[in-house]
């Protein structure tokens, strides 16, 4: 057995064998303090590396430094199931030769596991680590929490590259990946900035309109028949999203209903929840702030879980598949409910599916939670720029004017006009926001196709064009 | 009625507000626009500009908007109070 812990990241990408043409990967627990990316990348080039296809599980705006790799040819291709504005607007505006391809977070795991989207050298930002590869997110001082977006990447990539700041001596406790899949160590100093990685706290909105839509969503839950012991949920970090998880916390408490479990991006108001006995178990893929890094850490009950095991259609089961409410947002839904979350309302790439279209497609109740207007644009449009979650997964948008119910869900939309809900009809939601605001002038998007949107079964659901 | 005669200003450029900006020019009127709603609603807030400023009768001034998707009636508010603040009332 050769020794594993090397001297520099130049040193281990030398041994990986690494060559021109093939597939790099990283994972995105370090999101916008991410420093490993770019030192990565930065040597690769160095080495005169050309051509790679970089399959990220996430592209934040501090990963900027990806622009010069791509203009330079280091990076030819891009996989990712979500990319923020920054980088966004450039590949919007042509960047690229070849399109980047969207998946999601069920199904980046799932074409990774079939050798879809094979892997030659897959680098993984460990918190903590030790000679072996034994790795953690738990610990350490870039603690991120789960680990759960590398775990396809360490199971199949050809060669996995630790790259960690916190080395302990073998074996250390608490791993979450195994030395069984690791080739190389090596310890840098820093492999993020902590206060990027994950926030302070994540805080409730305060705006009065975000606290309307909370309360509505958290009555829809209650009518929609699922909210009984057993119950099971997820919702995103946004303002108006964790609201809905504060006030169903009392709803819950005040009724005594045991739920059993909630998954996704875990904030401290989840962690508060499985504190307070709303839940027996919350399943991580990701922690986004430091109150969910530490319960991670000291709560058994607070479980990590790999990509696969949240959402791939190519394991065995998945936890997406177990939940009864998802609540979701949305930048623009159309009057068939498709959602779009990849592009702004200028056509422009900020965002990605995330685990949008996996929770959607496995939830009973698929709820999107947006206002009716942002900045003058109208949320509800006759037909999403983009395609993100196809309309047949989403059960009912909820609005600061009223809720409307997919038709296909006659059962709750029965059930929400008998609690007196104001139950409306989408288009009556869309002219509403038009009386308000105008109407927006069409946008003309432009002649090439910067992006593909492959939807979490491996199917093109949409193109995004040029700006 | 009345002319600009001082620099002023109204409004923030926090999102769903406008920041307007005027001071006197002699030549006539310039209005410029810049707008996270351009392509959207561009024309729109330019004719709603142009109706206050003539509702006001001011034909010569230079107009700097800032917009971040502010509703016409909120347009219209930050400009009339430009307005009437560089016109000294």
């Amino acid at each position: 057995m050769e020794k594993k812990l090397v001297s520099s990241l130049r040193e281990a990408i030398e041994l990986s064998g690494l060559k021109s043409g093939m597939s790099v990967s990283f994972h995105h627990h370090l999101r916008n303090g991410d420093y490993t990316l770019n030192a990565v990348m930065a040597e690769i080039a160095n080495l005169g590396i050309k051509d790679l296809t970089l399959n990220a599980s996430s592209l934040f705006d501090t990963h900027a430094a990806l622009e010069d790799h791509i203009r330079n040819h280091v990076v030819r291709k891009i996989n990712t199931n979500y990319m923020s504005q920054g980088l966004g607007r450039r590949i919007s505006e042509g960047l690229m030769d070849e399109p980047v391809d969207f998946r999601t977070h069920g199904g980046r795991p799932r074409d990774i596991s079939l050798g879809i989207t094979p892997i030659d050298v897959a680098f993984i930002a460990a918190p903590t680590a030790d000679c072996a590869g034994n790795c953690s997110g738990k610990y350490g001082p870039s603690a991120c929490g789960s680990l759960g977006y590398a775990f396809p990447d360490a199971m199949y990539a050809k060669k996995v590259i630790v790259i960690t700041d916190n080395l302990v001596s073998y074996p250390m406790q608490g791993w979450s990946i195994p030395e069984i899949y690791v080739d190389y160590v090596v310890k840098v100093d820093a492999i993020g900035n902590p206060q990027g990685i994950v926030s302070g706290t994540t805080r409730i909105t305060r705006d009065p309109v975000g606290l309307i839509m909370a309360e509505t969503a958290v009555n829809v839950i209650r009518h929609s028949g699922l909210l009984k012991d057993g119950f099971s949920f997820q919702t995103g970090a946004g303002g108006a999203s964790l609201a809905a998880a504060s006030f169903l916390k009392d709803v819950m408490l005040k009724e005594n209903i045991r739920g059993s479990f909630a998954s996704g991006g875990i904030t401290g108001y989840l962690v508060d929840m499985l504190n307070a006995g709303c839940f027996e178990s919350l399943m991580d893929v990701q922690c986004f702030d430091l109150k969910a890094v530490e319960s991670i850490r000291t709560n058994p009950r607070h479980q990590e879980i790999s990509a696969m095991q949240y959402a791939s259609p190519a394991a065995a089961s998945a936890v997406v598949d177990k939940l009864d409410v998802v609540i979701l947002g949305a930048t623009e839904i159309d009057t068939d409910f498709n959602v779009n979350v990849h592009t702004d309302s200028n056509g422009c790439i900020m965002g990605g599916s995330g685990g949008h279209s996996d929770t959607a497609a496995g939830a009973k109740l698929s709820m999107i939670i947006a206002p009716l207007f942002r900045a003058r644009l109208p949320i509800v449009t006759d037909h999403v720029s983009c395609v993100s979650t196809p309309g047949r997964d989403i059960d009912v948008l909820v609005t600061q004017r009223g809720v409307a119910v997919n038709p296909k869900n006659e059962e709750l939309m029965l059930r929400l006009k008998d609690a007196g809900l104001p139950v409306v009809d989408i288009r009556q939601l869309k002219e509403t926001a038009e009386r308000i605001t105008g109407v927006p002038a069409g946008i003309k998007r432009g002649e090439r196709t910067v992006a593909n949107v492959i939807y979490r079964d491996g199917t093109l659901i949409d193109t995004i064009k040029s700006i | 009625m009345g002319n600009i005669i001082r620099q002023a200003t109204a409004g923030t450029l926090e999102s769903s507000d406008v920041f307007v900006s005027l001071e006197p020019c002699a030549s006539g009127l310039e209005i410029e626009i810049d707008s996270v709603v351009q392509k959207q609603f561009g024309e729109a807030i330019l004719s709603v500009v142009k109706e206050v400023l003539s509702e006001h009768g001011i034909d010569k001034g230079k107009l700097t908007v800032t917009d971040r998707g502010a509703l016409d009636c909120v347009i219209r508010a930050r400009v009339e109070t430009a307005v009437l603040r560089g016109k000294g009332e």
